[in-house]
């Protein structure tokens, strides 16, 4: 007793201490997609090594895959190249690859727990630091560069030291118009975007408990963002039911006892933590970020901050992202004109970010002069929203149906801004250039606070723009 | 699969000013379209350096006088973002065989030290003294020494540390951790047959 999931999952999954003290740990679920595996097959074609367990790593396209025009050839060449390079590999190794014609293509970390594929107790990797959206299940789930890839398709293993556990309480209920991205968005702002170098978030508390599997997942993406490689929600009966009928989820007999078994995992009441930390729900605003990194993030009713204001070590990327931002400190960030509105990513392109955006934007119209666009998280995601008219609202309030993809989190696919443009977005990173332009300017915002920009055409508060109260 | 140990990095330095330089700043997603790592170190802080360009400055790393340099100076939290082991293996492309900053981002860390390139950490005072000696003598040779765990420029030695595992991974040449798992894939199938959701596999 006294273990912390993150201590009992270690447990069952390490094979051996290494001779430099870290653990060989068995990664139970592997992930692949286009962008960080092509060099990992070409290294073990080098090394004359195979795919171990070829059953326990599943492939998807996701960053490279056009949103529109999606018939291949692909008009880049080098995309085209990515995907069909992931078809060969896959095929040659008896890998699944939800490829664009079998109706489950999506971005990673959307198809693993649509498909079942992501569990409760279990260790996932992926050559994506955004990885840490499945520790919702409570899996302890790490991004790891193209080496481990390799280390992972030629030994279901990686050597790996263990992080020390931070417990991030959130207690009460979030006020009407604030959403799981305000919470993680205050969070990171409040710990910093490395408070978490060497640990692992375990996100909990009634605020969490009261989430759904969804919001789970959009708080765990973001650990990264504050340093943390790994965040995870102890597993209960809403993640149960979450997975349960799922393609890849146990069934019968072995579903009962896999629900035993999630439930032992979770952290014992006595844990031990190396750290805890404490926020109340009624405290988080509406949150959106103002500089170049997921920690410059105010309230939307708070100015952007002149960078006197900061503490001295953080005073110089202040700066630097005022310079960028071309915002005025001292200024509200509210009424910001907006030129592109983004809705989409593993953050928030699932389904219950699309139905809630809808809900509001029925009957509403996207200011003229903004693009705005809805990229499903997948295509099982698209096809739910299309069948519930969730495409149709959408598409009738101005806003751009797409493919399933990361879009425009990144600058990978034809979805890029140009030249200066600021995009209102759901995505996770406001990294100077990460949209695809060197000088676009990204803003990090909840998905109905992205409508809300839509449809005034400036950074607005969602509250007052859909009447919520 | 012997491994260079890596005890000592030489070479000339140059220094990035900058906190939270993240990898998107490092290599720009766009730059990832590609299957295999070759030529991506062209791309190392494309976008800086064309920025700089742009407005008649010269970036480090164009800066002729640093030409050549292998040992990067930078701030805090280097390399935080994205998992993409482009960033260091950009870097490394480039001809950088050490980084030294104020604090590393976990990933970043880890990919580095997996291509053998040493990422230590030095005090902020010092990383801004060392970049004053190469700003006044950008020929000055460095020399990063794992083992006495210190920066050596001039007669000057300026203490540096680094994660004990990666320092002794990169000294006894068991950098890159693939042998070393090979070599346990009996336990790995044991342990696998334990876990109902692999036993199946």
């Amino acid at each position: 007793m006294s273990q912390t999931l993150l201590d009992k999952v270690w447990a069952t999954h390490t094979v051996r201490t290494l001779p430099n003290g870290a653990t060989q740990l068995l990664i139970g679920t592997h992930l692949i997609h286009e962008v960080t595996s092509p060099q990992a097959f070409g290294m073990l074609r080098d090394l004359n090594l195979k795919v171990l367990y070829p059953s326990r790593t599943f492939a998807t396209v996701d960053h490279i895959v056009p949103t529109d025009e999606r018939a291949e050839p692909f008009s880049d060449d080098l995309a085209d190249a990515m995907i069909k390079a992931l078809r060969s590999n896959c095929a040659e190794n008896g890998i699944t690859f939800f490829d664009l014609p079998t109706g489950k293509q999506g971005i990673v970390h959307i198809v693993g727990p649509e498909q079942g594929i992501t569990q409760p107790g279990t260790t996932i990797a992926c050559g994506d630091s955004h990885t840490s959206t499945h520790g919702a299940f409570g899996a302890i789930a790490f991004g790891i560069g193209t080496s481990q890839v390799r280390d992972v398709l030629a030994t279901q293993t990686m050597a790996i030291h263990k992080p020390k556990v931070r417990r991030i309480s959130v207690h009460g209920k979030l006020n009407p118009g604030v959403y799981a991205k305000d919470v993680i968005l205050h969070i990171i702002r409040k710990l910093g975007v490395n408070g978490g170098l060497g640990y692992a978030y375990e996100y909990g508390g009634s605020t969490f408990d009261a989430f759904t599997q969804e919001e789970r997942m959009t708080v765990c993406n973001m650990s990264i963002e504050g340093g943390a490689r790994v965040g995870y929600v102890n597993p209960d009966e809403t993640t149960f039911e979450y997975l349960k009928g799922r393609p890849y989820s146990p069934k019968g007999a072995d579903w009962d006892a896999a629900v035993i078994r999630w439930k032992a995992t979770a952290s014992d009441a006595d844990a031990h933590y190396d750290d805890a930390v404490t926020f109340d729900a009624a405290d988080i605003a509406p949150t959106v970020t103002w500089g170049i990194n997921p920690g410059q993030a105010i309230f939307i009713n708070e100015n952007v901050p002149f960078p006197s204001e900061v503490p001295e070590k953080d005073r110089a990327t202040a700066e630097e992202a005022i310079a960028h931002m071309l915002l005025k400190p001292g200024a509200p960030i509210k009424g910001t004109k907006v030129d592109v509105a983004f809705l989409g990513s593993c953050t928030n392109g699932r389904l219950s970010d699309l139905q809630e955006v809808a809900r509001y934007m029925k009957g509403r119209k996207v200011k003229s002069g903004v693009k705005a666009i809805v990229v499903p998280g997948s295509q099982g995601v698209a096809s739910v929203a299309e069948s519930m008219g969730l495409a149709e609202i959408f598409r009738e309030a101005g806003f751009e149906w797409r493919g399933a993809g990361c879009s425009m989190c990144l600058g990978m696919n034809p979805d890029k801004l140009v030249g200066e443009q600021l995009c209102a977005s759901s995505s996770n990173r406001n990294f100077k250039g990460r949209q695809g332009s060197p000088t676009g300017r990204t803003v990090l915002m909840s998905p109905l606070m992205v409508a809300a920009a839509a449809v005034s055409g400036e950074i607005s508060d969602a509250r007052e723009v859909f009447d919520i109260r | 699969m012997a491994l260079e140990k890596i005890t000592q990095v030489g070479g000339r330095g140059v220094y990035v000013p900058g906190d939270d330089l993240d990898t998107d700043r490092i290599i720009p997603a766009r730059f990832m379209k590609c299957i295999t790592f070759d030529g991506l170190g062209e791309f190392a802080f494309y976008d800086a350096r064309a920025f700089a360009k742009a407005e008649g400055q010269t970036h480090p790393l164009d800066d002729q006088r640093f030409t050549g340099a292998s040992i990067l100076f930078s701030g805090s939290n280097f390399g935080c973002g994205s998992s993409r082991e482009h960033a260091p293996q950009a870097l490394y492309r480039f001809g950088i065989r050490a980084i030294i900053a104020e604090s590393f981002a976990e990933i970043f860390f880890g990919n580095s030290i997996t291509l053998g390139m040493p990422c230590v950490v030095m005090s902020s005072e010092d990383i801004r003294s060392v970049a004053k000696l190469i700003e006044s003598d950008p020929a000055a040779i460095l020399t990063l020494d794992l083992t006495e765990k210190k920066l050596s420029i001039a007669d000057m030695d300026f203490p540096l540390t680094i994660a004990v595992h990666a320092q002794e991974a990169l000294v006894t040449g068991k950098w890159d951790a693939i042998a070393d798992l090979l070599e346990g894939l009996d336990d790995v199938r044991t342990r696998a047959a334990t876990l109902p959701y692999m036993a199946a596999s």
